[in-house]
């Protein structure tokens, strides 16, 4: 059963990469502690999509459907932060 | 069993496109919150800083698991569907939802510790967002919950088989996609405040 084995592998990867995440947040890292800890979400999130959500095998039209949002919300974030900052 | 999976098996592109287009909309929505996340965290560090140890890491961390678990299952459940094999289904979706109620237990557990201790919604700019953003978290999880209940009685029925099971593989999607808002607001509200 090579699908519910992937399923798990990545399932324990999920759990150790939480883990690390947990036990980072309780050093004093300054800005760092943001910035692992968003890139540890990342890639999680990265593990979801290709794995549980099958973007792995996804056609290109559907694939382009799940990650042009994305840039969307990248600039209305972008945009927001830069008018409050630069304001 | 072959040893590579056909690359389109399961659920027809259009329903794909359709549940996607529909995930890129509640994307936006938690995407408002997330930006009104980003910018007051950038104003007021210090009060982000200050009140964010003042949730319970722990069992924000118990709760990832939960979720993290419950999308495993979901996975297992439409893996199996898709060879046929019902009961693995309905055992999968029953895990599902239990792992989906316990998250909700803790997460009332917490709200009420919350409240005892007099963090409201109003108390500060941090906790309005905490409890906003894992609300709107909390209702997608229950609206999630009562769209399974529906597919473990059509389950029981007998509806989905390897040839059709295309609403499980549609609610698997927005159920990753439940699991995947969680995966940013853990560290944003519990970790690095």
């Amino acid at each position: 059963m090579p699908a519910y084995r992937n399923y798990v592998v990545v399932w324990v990867v999920l759990l150790l990469l939480t883990a690390v995440t947990v036990g980072v947040s309780f050093l004093s890292l300054g800005l760092w502690n943001a910035a692992v800890a968003l890139g540890i979400a990342s890639l999680k999130a990265v593990l979801v999509a290709l794995y549980f959500m099958h973007l792995r095998h996804e056609v290109k039209l559907v694939l382009g459907f799940a990650t042009f949002p994305l840039l969307i919300l990248g600039l209305i974030i972008f945009g927001t932060l830069t008018d409050f900052l630069y304001r | 069993m072959k040893s590579e999976q056909p690359k389109h098996e399961g659920a027809p592109v259009s329903a794909r496109l359709g549940i996607w287009a529909f995930l890129a909309t509640e994307l936006l929505l938690f995407g408002a919150l997330f930006t009104v996340y980003a910018v007051y965290r950038t104003v007021y560090p210090d009060l982000f800083h200050q009140e964010h140890l003042k949730l319970n890491r722990l069992l924000g961390a118990l709760n990832t698991i939960l979720l993290l678990t419950s999308s495993l299952s979901m996975a297992v459940g439409i893996a199996a569907i898709r060879r046929g094999r019902q009961q693995v289904l309905k055992i999968a979706l029953v895990l599902t939802l239990l792992l989906a109620a316990g998250f909700l237990g803790i997460k009332y557990l917490e709200w009420s510790e919350d409240f005892s201790h007099g963090l409201l919604p109003k108390s500060n700019l941090f906790f309005g967002l905490y409890f906003m953003m894992t609300g709107l978290h909390g209702l997608h999880v229950i609206f999630g919950m009562l769209v399974m209940a529906w597919l473990l009685v059509c389950a029981n029925r007998g509806q989905f088989s390897a040839d059709y099971n295309t609403p499980v593989e549609v609610t698997g999607l927005y159920w990753h996609f439940v699991d995947l808002v969680w995966i940013y607001l853990f560290p944003l509200l519990y970790l690095v405040g």
